[in-house]
């Protein structure tokens, strides 16, 4: 029996390699990547409470969670390729026209 | 008290006039303005004789509630009219010379473009004029007092491109706000003290108020704030800088307004609250003081103006202080007396001066005129008889008054009566002076006439000027009248009816030194007075005749002589100068510096704009912050959640 703990390190590990993609990829589909990850990782930490504390509810969270983050691929692959289309690039940098 | 439902319809009439003609007659004919105003006026004038025929001393005083107006628990004003011999006596002046000057502005004002304004300004004059002397509250009576104010300020502003107009008329609203501002304090008082405003109420309470002999109380200080009021309206000492200047209105709105009727509404409501001067002998002999002052102050400005209404204006200021002269010392009829006189003389003076203004094509600067008997002979006898009853000639009618009034200042002390002799000289010195210049010698405008452009009057008359020349009838008819008036007008004081009619009125005094019985008090004092004040009166206008006539050189020959005083004297003693330096330029420079600059642009402006320059600020640094990076976003989100999760770390996760 593995003990909850590293389950419980590996989700933050993958939550902070999220955030950090985040914070530093420039690309839109990489950080869209690491939103995935962000996601997973606390799917991961969900599961390992629920096989630990034997409740279901954790279980049945992660399912919302993944039905959330299947229509965010859907709708953000879509304004991924609409902002292609239209600035013909991926870096978020250049995608800046929302200011003052 | 007899309920008389017929009075609230003579204000009506003219304001229904008033209304027509402000609303239609722009696209009127002349005819149809001037039989609307003409109508409604003479229609006013009808039902005031209607009901002086009905006036029965026995059943008076008549009034009549019209409408419910405030109600405040036990305190209540409402729209009621009232009618006793003394409101009777202006009823009748108001209507009766009002009806004839409104003839007279038909002709005088045909050629003006504006003569459907003139006329609907006219007629809401008598509105006014009519609730004032009717009323049966002071708060009504302030409505009429007001009002006129307003159709004062429009009419002495009637040519309103000119700015001298233009700023008379301010300066006559502004300086009218002043008194009644005093005015409205007094009614304050009335309301703290009586609960009331209605005459017989305030006037009941008043009268069971002990005399304030011993030093000024309550009715002392309503009394003197009325008089403020009254020194507004009435252009005395020292608010009467307003009148000469209101001289820039047409001459029928001079005769009818500034001389006739609305200047006279202090006395009247000086001579209607006299059961509150009665009890008030301080307030009483400020009236005196300041009438007495007032006559002889403006009488000897009257001496050196050279603009033939100026020289009437100084006139009218004077011949009000003696009313005011004569309310003071508690000869209340005999200043009643004197008013209504007064308009019929001074009415006419006005209407003959505005013939004679006419007749020279715009010409006011005497100087300039001259001989124009022989030109304009209805005028030159019409205002030569207005002459001789301002200077007190008998058998005319300021004889009566003028003599009454000085009998009655002499019976309280014989200062007044002295000052009211020397004015007196001084009357008739300026008015035949006023008359030599006009109508004696040769005619001096010819030469300045082709040189000079006619229209220095400010409204364009049509008709060219070669000569002088007389005025048409419908303007010489109200002349006629008015004269025949002037000197019949006095006989109605002979043998004191006039005074027994208006005792019920007055029957309050024990202040006064009342004559004893008053048929034996006509004894050769009396007569001796009488003398006295007809051979200044002669005296004066043997001078003028002396100074004018047979020596016309010697006038400037006696002002080079005099020197600073002639100076003082034609500048009017400076007195609008001073208080341009004293009132005016304070209040100008103190409302630039403190009001204007210090507390609207240094505390409210500065307020508004600071409060939206630090928004700008702050929202100029935090625009920053949406940079349109999405990363830097992100980072915000980060740090975010990182502060919220150091902050639970922290504190501990609670449940």
């Amino acid at each position: 029996m593995v003990p909850l703990s590293y389950y419980l390190l590996l989700s933050g590990i993958l939550f902070v390699c999220g955030v950090l993609g985040f914070l530093i990829k420039r690309n839109i589909i990489t950080i869209f990547m690491s939103i995935e990850l962000m996601l997973n990782g606390v799917n991961l930490s969900f599961v390992a409470f629920a096989a630990h504390w034997h409740a279901l509810s954790g279980q049945v969270f992660v399912f919302f969670v993944m039905v959330v983050a299947a229509a965010e691929a859907a709708v953000g692959l879509a304004i991924i390729i609409a902002v292609y289309r239209t600035r013909e690039t991926l870096n978020v940098d250049q995608v800046n026209l929302l200011k003052l | 008290m007899t309920p008389n439902p017929y009075l609230w319809v003579i204000p009506i009439l003219p304001l229904a006039g008033a209304a027509i003609n402000g609303f239609f007659g722009r696209r009127s004919s002349k005819r149809a303005i001037s039989a609307v105003a003409l109508v409604f006026c003479g229609a006013a004038f009808a039902m005031a004789l209607f009901l002086a025929a009905s006036f029965s001393s026995a059943s008076a005083p008549y009034y009549f509630d019209l409408a419910h107006w405030i109600r405040s628990g036990t305190f209540q004003v409402d729209f009621s009219f009232y009618l006793d011999q003394l409101s009777l006596v202006m009823l009748l002046v108001v209507t009766g010379v009002g009806f004839l000057i409104h003839i007279y502005s038909v002709g005088y004002m045909w050629d003006d473009d504006g003569y459907y304004r003139f006329m609907s300004y006219l007629n809401l004059f008598m509105f006014f004029m009519l609730t004032l002397v009717l009323a049966k509250n002071y708060l009504v009576m302030f409505i009429g007092w007001e009002g006129v104010g307003l159709a004062s300020y429009l009419l002495i502003g009637f040519w309103f491109t000119k700015d001298s107009a233009a700023a008379a008329g301010k300066k006559a609203f502004i300086v009218n706000r002043i008194g009644d501002f005093g005015f409205l304090i007094a009614l304050f008082l009335m309301i703290q003290h009586f609960g009331s405003l209605d005459f017989t109420y305030v006037f009941a309470a008043a009268r069971s108020l002990p005399t304030e002999t011993a030093g000024a109380g309550l009715l002392t200080a309503i009394g003197l704030l009325l008089m403020v009021g009254a020194a507004g309206k009435s252009a005395q000492i020292p608010l009467y800088v307003w009148l000469p200047d209101a001289m820039e209105g047409p001459t029928p709105v001079s005769a009818l307004i500034h001389a006739a009727t609305m200047v006279t509404a202090g006395v009247y409501m000086v001579a209607r609250s006299s059961a509150i001067f009665d009890r008030a002998p301080m307030a009483m002999m400020v009236v005196a003081i300041i009438g007495t002052l007032t006559a002889l102050f403006a009488a000897t400005i009257g001496i050196a103006q050279t603009d033939i209404k100026k020289v009437l204006a100084y006139s009218t200021v004077s011949q009000l202080g003696y009313m005011f002269m004569a309310c003071g010392v508690g000869a209340f009829s005999a200043g009643i007396f004197h008013l209504m006189t007064h308009a019929f003389f001074k009415g006419l003076l006005f209407l003959a001066a505005g013939s004679v203004i006419h007749g020279v094509g715009g010409e006011q600067d005497m100087r300039k005129m001259g001989g124009l008997r022989v030109y304009m002979p209805w005028t030159f006898a019409t205002m030569g008889i207005a002459t001789l009853a301002i200077a007190g000639i008998p058998p005319l009618a300021g004889f009566w008054s003028k003599d009454e009034i000085l009998w009655q200042a002499y019976n309280a002390s014989w200062v007044y009566w002295l000052i009211g002799v020397i004015t007196a000289f001084i009357t008739s010195f300026y008015m035949f002076r006023l008359m030599y210049m006009t109508f004696g010698g040769e005619y001096r405008g010819a030469a300045a006439q082709g040189a000079r452009g006619h229209d220095a009057h400010g409204h364009g008359q049509a008709h060219g000027h070669g000569e002088p020349h007389e005025s048409p009838w419908v303007m010489l008819g109200p002349l006629v009248v008015l004269a025949l008036l002037s000197v019949i007008g006095g006989f109605v004081g002979y043998g004191n009816h006039f005074e027994h009619f208006l005792t019920p009125v007055f029957h309050v005094g024990d202040v006064v030194a009342q004559e004893a019985s008053p048929e034996a008090g006509k004894s050769t004092l009396e007569y001796l007075l009488m003398v006295v004040s007809v051979s200044v009166a002669g005296l004066g206008w043997f001078l003028a005749y002396l100074l004018y006539s047979r020596r016309p050189q010697l006038p400037a020959r006696i002002a080079a002589s005099l020197g600073g005083l002639y100076q003082a004297v034609s500048n009017k003693y400076y007195i609008d100068e001073l208080y341009a330096v004293l009132f005016v330029k304070p209040l100008i420079d103190g409302s630039t510096t403190i009001l204007w600059h210090g507390v609207d642009q240094g505390v409210i402006d500065a307020t508004v704009n600071n409060s939206a320059t630090a928004a700008n600020h702050v929202s100029d640094t935090a625009r920053h912050m949406q940079s349109g990076n999405l990363r830097s976003y992100a980072g915000w989100v980060a740090a975010g959640a990182a502060v919220v999760i150091a902050y639970m770390v922290w504190m501990g996760v609670t449940h």
